[in-house]
């Protein structure tokens, strides 16, 4: 790709003060005329679907810039072409979503009863069993990942935003943050497990070292978003708040945080629906079991994500009820945590400050 | 710059000043000590590995020889991804800033937000339960006419569970990070500079490749190099997708791939025990050096470069 402005295209000298242009809708005419042809030639040699839409997404890109480069110059032939590609790819990038969602629910669907949620898999032995267990392992694990999470990281985004502006320690802190979001989940499983066979013995699988990997990821996470909304404050009301005699201490407290405090939750919010699926670092460090386990301190405990997995990969003698209760399982997982992320939004406007002083 | 801490000038340091400053900077030292505490307890526990035999090893004499196809599987998956993903990134990321009306544009961007919040073992569901058997006719189709470039090879898988269909299902999830971050530069670029290249008569492409992906270079590497992060570190995708027999292979489409670090972990640290389970964290220590030193070097470009483009 070029970089520096290069001499300016060489055009012939214009016959007309009008350079002709193709019509205003003729990408659409180009689309229709794509999709006929298209579906003419497939269906005419007997192919499915998939091959006819990239027939008709290829006849489209290259008719339209062939019928530009006929009428328009060749400049408006390749703006066309780069145009047809950017919306191409664009929708290449957006099938997968619409897949992955249609095939979730589809397959997932039919596997939810009310037994499959309120029951475990605790000496289920034929026929499809419950994910309850599954489900209290997944929060208990998230619940303890926030409760260690949310403190470190919000005192260190206070720390980033009130006291450290500018200093070395701050500028290190907020570098390696950045770099801690690109640790890989199952590094941080590793090192909870790494942790506690030393601390424990070997062999530890607990729902608190669960926890503690998803800490890791979930820290970078909580510190990033909350600092960009303490950053957000405007100074004058800490000026304010320092005018009235308020010691700097307080004034965070009182006054900046709270004013922060809608995105700080979103950001969480955002932050939980992060870590819940995540199932690399449980394998590690929570283990698998089939009933249910309210201790986080002590024996095996499986999350939702590691039900999935599991029963997907190790579907013992009945394959189609334990895929069938992957499905359902990933579907209640998706609901979660799509969940999540649309409370993240509705809080942000709740509570977001009511402007106009 | 380092002495400013007072700028809003309290009068003096109060006992609960002390004790607030020193618990919000305690904090930041936790993470810092969690960050280091990764290295060390993975270089404790993998360092045993070093002494680990054939038997632990999965039949490699040594430890080196045992991570090296496992590297090397790794870098292929996320080369592949990356290349797949990038293009497509840049695409979604500039209909965004620069092609979609502004209310679509919105809807685009949640969208893609949507597909970065699905979770990984579901990708890896919908990989080997439904993209699997259809990406079947079309390695069956490379491997009877394009044989001879070795990527293609054959024999065509009959699953589909390949290395090229984990790619597609990683691209997929680097996805919205190259996105996220392209669109951000993209919608930075000063609008004097777009609108000269306007005014001056050129089209729209010709305006973006002059000012906007010039502007957003440095940008644009930084966003891959972290998608080449997560792309290295994911795990369950492939896990699920990929059958793999830790061969060292460029044929993307038959039964017999490499697998990848992070997959081979979480399919077999549960079976494995003693030295195994060393080696496996000590494969663990080497995938988080690899991408530490990719996170590493993405935000330098982007501290290097963040005083000029901050705008």
């Amino acid at each position: 790709m070029t970089t520096e402005l290069s001499a300016p295209p060489t055009s012939k000298p214009l016959r007309s003060i009008k350079q002709p242009r193709l019509p205003k809708q003729a990408p659409l005419i180009a689309v229709a005329v794509a999709v006929a042809a298209g579906a003419l030639l497939g269906l005419s040699l007997g192919w499915g679907l998939a091959p006819i839409v990239v027939l008709a997404g290829l006849l489209y890109v290259i008719g339209l810039t062939v019928w530009s480069r006929i009428v328009e110059t060749p400049r408006a032939a390749t703006d066309r072409l780069i145009t047809s590609l950017v919306w191409v790819s664009l929708i290449i990038a957006l099938i997968p979503l619409v897949s992955l969602l249609t095939t979730v629910i589809t397959k997932g669907a039919p596997a939810i009863t009310g037994t499959f949620l309120s029951t475990s898999m605790r000496g289920v032995i034929s026929g499809p069993g419950g994910i309850n267990h599954a489900i209290i392992g997944t929060l208990l694990i998230t619940l303890g990942a926030t409760v260690m999470a949310v403190p470190i990281g919000l005192l260190t985004a206070v720390y980033l935003v009130e006291y450290g502006q500018g200093s070395r320690l701050a500028g290190a802190i907020r570098f390696l943050i950045d770099v801690m979001t690109g640790i890989p989940s199952i590094v941080a499983g590793l090192f909870a497990y790494a942790l506690f066979s030393l601390i424990l013995g070997p062999g530890t699988f607990f729902g608190f070292g669960g926890s503690v990997a998803l800490t890791i990821l979930m820290i970078p996470i909580v510190v990033r978003s909350s600092e960009e909304m303490l950053k957000l404050v405007p100074s004058d009301l800490r000026e304010a708040s320092y005018a009235l005699g308020v010691p700097k201490w307080r004034t965070i407290l009182k006054v900046v945080v709270p004013t922060a405090m809608a995105g700080i939750i979103t950001g969480i919010t955002l932050a939980i629906a992060r870590v819940i699926g995540e199932t690399a670092p449980l394998v590690i460090a929570a283990g698998v079991t089939d009933s249910i386990n309210t201790n986080l301190f002590s024996g095996q405990m499986t999350s939702l994500p590691v039900f999935v997995y599991n029963s997907y990969s190790n579907p013992g003698s009945e394959v189609d009820v334990a895929v069938q209760m992957a499905w359902g399982a990933a579907l209640v997982l998706i609901v979660i945590v799509m969940g999540l992320n649309i409370l993240a939004r509705v809080l942000g406007k709740i509570l977001s400050p009511k402007t106009g002083h | 710059m380092s002495t400013t801490t007072t700028k809003s000038g309290s009068p003096k340091r109060r006992l609960g000043d002390l004790v607030f400053a020193n618990l919000t900077r305690g904090a930041g030292l936790i993470i810092l000590v969690a960050l280091a505490g990764v290295a060390v307890f993975l270089t404790l526990e993998g360092a045993p590995a070093f002494s680990a035999g054939p038997n632990d090893l999965g039949g490699k004499s040594n430890l080196l020889a045992y991570v090296a196809p496992l590297v090397f599987g790794t870098l292929l998956a996320a080369v592949i991804a990356l290349l797949i993903a990038v293009p497509l990134a840049l695409g979604v990321a500039l209909s965004i800033s620069h092609y979609a009306p502004k209310r679509i544009a919105s809807v685009i961007g949640y969208l893609v937000d949507l597909l970065a919040a699905v979770p990984s073992v579901v990708y890896g569901l919908w990989g080997i339960g439904f993209l699997g058997p259809k990406m079947v006719p079309i390695y069956e189709w490379l491997a009877e006419h394009l044989s001879w470039i070795p990527f293609f090879a054959g024999p065509a898988s009959n699953t589909g569970r390949t290395i090229f269909t984990a790619s597609i299902v990683l691209a997929l999830m680097v996805l919205p990070i190259v996105t996220a971050i392209t669109r951000e530069i993209f919608a930075q670029t000063p609008r004097l500079n777009e609108e000269a290249a306007l005014a001056l008569g050129a089209t729209r492409w010709e305006m973006i490749r002059m000012a906007v992906l010039p502007y957003g270079r440095s940008g644009i590497v930084s966003a891959a190099m972290l998608g080449l992060g997560r792309a290295l570190g994911e795990t369950m995708a492939v896990a699920l997708v990929l059958s793999a027999s830790g061969v060292v292979t460029f044929n993307l489409i038959s039964s017999t791939n490499p697998s990848t670090i992070a997959a081979n972990i979480a399919l077999t640290f549960a079976e494995s025990n003693g030295l195994a389970r060393n080696a496996l964290i000590a494969s663990g220590l080497v995938l988080f050096v690899i991408t530490f030193v990719v996170n590493f070097s993405a935000r330098a470009i982007v501290a290097r470069y963040e005083p000029g483009s901050k705008k």
